[in-house]
């Protein structure tokens, strides 16, 4: 009878335990929204998103040629990445006994472990140490590559789901193979292609180490991808570690922009696909 | 589904509307040609990655050779590099890192999948999950202006007090140091062992479970006899995942580590990483063989990467096979 009474203690005292570990593993995410809306909030004013940094050391101005520099990099990533990353997915599910399926899986598994600083790196001594300049072009070109395997793999895997019934429905109405892989099966699973495409775009929305020496960041608002450009992640950087109180606040603030930023999109992405079907494990 | 995606799968010719036939075949060709230049681009790229890398370190290759990897000067002046203390600083943070987040992330993993009331697995999951979603960046932002005081008041000078006896624990506290990097790091990489450790759990059929508890164990010692040792590759492979994660970071550990080519024992001492190094130094970088130096480290992060994650893969593949367990988080 204390046997049993032990063995149900100990059973209780180690759920008890895993409930503190919940807890202690929620802590920081609480904390880190919380000190980020704290500290950033105020900062947020008109100026900040539509000024150019003050002189450093001087109060005032705002992040703007951040906010734009993040739309054009990861714009044009997105335009680089996308379309290479879907056509590749697309090409795994609908030919899954080539031998280039098993190549391209196996190596965008590589690709996804990958650490971004690395893709900066290979970004640079491809891009920019030929140009002999820095450009957001360079910047782009490393995020895009960070997308590719994601956007892959949830392509790949949207499309595995659609039934078969479907696809030999449209090959019985003599439908060839290219418009059933298109108007039947992409269609169906084009709301899960774009919850991939929009989860890849945050993730790498908030990438800073392949810019560091690629986009390498910019004091002014600028458009051209020949030349360096600024990023949110590359200003949160720059004025955490800098050394002014000023800097400080507007490391903060820039933080929140950029999390919301990272926050809507991948709650879009998760909208978009409770719409048409759910996916959830 | 096999049979209808074979490549070149016989179609029965049909003699009527052959032209338009012909056309949807075209179409098929053309179709199956755009997307394997998508296909092949990828390949292509990683080998082109490879190649990037091994010719923009093949000076410093020549010039130091593997014992790169065990010399521990570090002069750009003097132009002689060595990685050790960086490579050190990489797995010693990681191993921290580990050290704290393996038990939290097992813990709410199997609460969630074993313990907790259906109504909050979910929610509770999606709520650690974000934590993936924070750039890291914000991590090192969080870190220097909060986790780093909070250390150097309390959480630190309890440390050398409590578990001074341990040269881990003794020396100078500064704040930035390897020990602060470890716990943004086990922050960091939580989400990711969690959620594969949990997919893993989920994967143990029920009968496991139910065996046990019909010869009457309580459902902890369910958990612990039948179903944690079922799963224990799987975890293993969650584990390893997240030392992939740890080693390949880079700005938060950047903003906290203290960045100094130096080998201490002590956690409370600022160290370097590998992905630091290249972050801090590349840009200003004057020599070709600084740079030729960092790329190489670049490289060599390269290959332990993708080693430590292909272990992971197959550890997590043996438990979870086709369930696909893991390559969501990869």
């Amino acid at each position: 009878m204390n046997r049993r009474m032990l063995r149900r203690g100990i059973s209780n005292l180690m759920v008890g335990l895993m409930i503190g570990a919940v807890v202690v593993a929620l802590l920081p995410l609480f904390f880190i929204l919380l000190d980020l809306v704290v500290k950033g909030a105020s900062s947020l004013s008109a100026e900040f998103f539509t000024e150019t940094p003050a002189p450093a050391g001087e109060s005032g101005g705002g992040v703007v040629h951040a906010i734009v520099g993040t739309l054009i990099i990861v714009g044009t990533a997105s335009l680089i990445g996308l379309p290479i990353g879907i056509a590749a997915g697309i090409y795994c599910a609908e030919y899954p006994t080539s031998r280039l399926t098993w190549v391209t899986r196996f190596v965008a598994d590589v690709m996804n472990g990958t650490p971004s600083i690395v893709v900066g790196v290979f970004a640079w001594a491809w891009i920019v140490a030929t140009q002999k300049h820095f450009s957001a072009l360079a910047g782009s070109a490393a995020l895009a590559f960070l997308m590719i395997p994601m956007v892959l793999r949830t392509t790949e895997e949207m499309i595995k789901l659609v039934p078969n019934s479907l696809r030999e429905a449209a090959l019985a109405l003599g439908y060839p193979r290219w418009r059933t892989s298109l108007s039947i099966v992409v269609r169906t699973t084009l709301p899960g292609i774009v919850t991939g495409s929009l989860l890849a775009v945050a993730r790498v929305a908030g990438e800073t180490a392949p810019l560091l020496f690629t986009a390498l960041g910019s004091q002014y608002l600028s458009f051209d991808l020949n030349q360096p450009m600024a990023a949110l992640p590359l200003t949160v950087f720059t004025y955490a570690t800098g050394p002014y109180e000023e800097w400080h606040r507007y490391a903060w603030a820039a933080a929140l922009v950029l999390i919301l930023v990272v926050f809507v999109l991948s709650l879009g992405a998760r909208l978009a696909i409770r719409q048409k079907f759910s996916l959830n494990d | 589904m096999t049979a209808l995606s074979e490549p070149d799968a016989p179609t029965q010719p049909i003699p009527v509307a052959s032209a338009s036939l012909e056309r949807a075949s075209r179409g098929d060709q053309i179709f199956r040609g755009v997307l394997t230049l998508g296909a092949v681009t990828i390949p292509v790229l990683l080998g082109f990655l490879v190649f990037e890398l091994w010719m923009g370190s093949r000076l410093a290759i020549d010039k130091f050779g593997l014992g790169f990897i065990t010399e521990s000067t570090w002069d750009p002046v003097a132009e002689v590099f060595g990685a050790f203390p960086l490579i050190f600083g990489t797995l010693l943070s990681s191993v921290v890192a580990l050290a704290i987040a393996v038990p939290l992330s097992l813990g709410v993993a199997i609460y969630l999948v074993e313990f907790a009331p259906k109504s909050i697995r979910q929610p509770v999951a999606f709520l650690i999950g974000l934590l993936a979603a924070i750039p890291s960046v914000v991590y090192g932002l969080w870190g220097i202006f909060v986790l780093i005081p909070i250390l150097r008041a309390s959480v630190f000078p309890f440390l050398r007090d409590s578990l001074g006896f341990l040269p881990l624990f003794q020396g100078p506290i500064y704040g930035p140091s390897m020990l602060a990097a470890g716990i943004i790091l086990a922050i960091m990489i939580m989400p990711y062992v969690m959620s594969v450790s949990r997919e893993v759990l989920l994967a143990v059929p029920n009968t496991q479970r139910e065996a046990a508890l019909a010869l009457g164990a309580t459902r902890w010692e369910a958990v612990i006899t039948t179903v944690v040792p079922y799963a224990r590759s799987g975890i293993a492979g969650a584990v390893i995942l997240g030392l992939g994660r740890a080693l390949g970071e880079t700005m938060a550990v950047t903003m906290l580590i203290g960045n100094r080519h130096e080998i201490a024992a002590s956690l409370f001492a600022p160290g370097y990483t590998m992905a630091a190094a290249i972050a801090n130094e590349f840009s200003e970088a004057v020599g070709d063989m600084h740079l030729s130096a960092l790329a190489y480290v670049a490289f060599l992060l390269f290959v332990l990467t993708v080693l430590v994650n292909a272990g992971a893969r197959l550890l997590i593949w043996r438990v979870a096979r086709g369930s696909g367990a893991g390559s969501a988080a990869l």
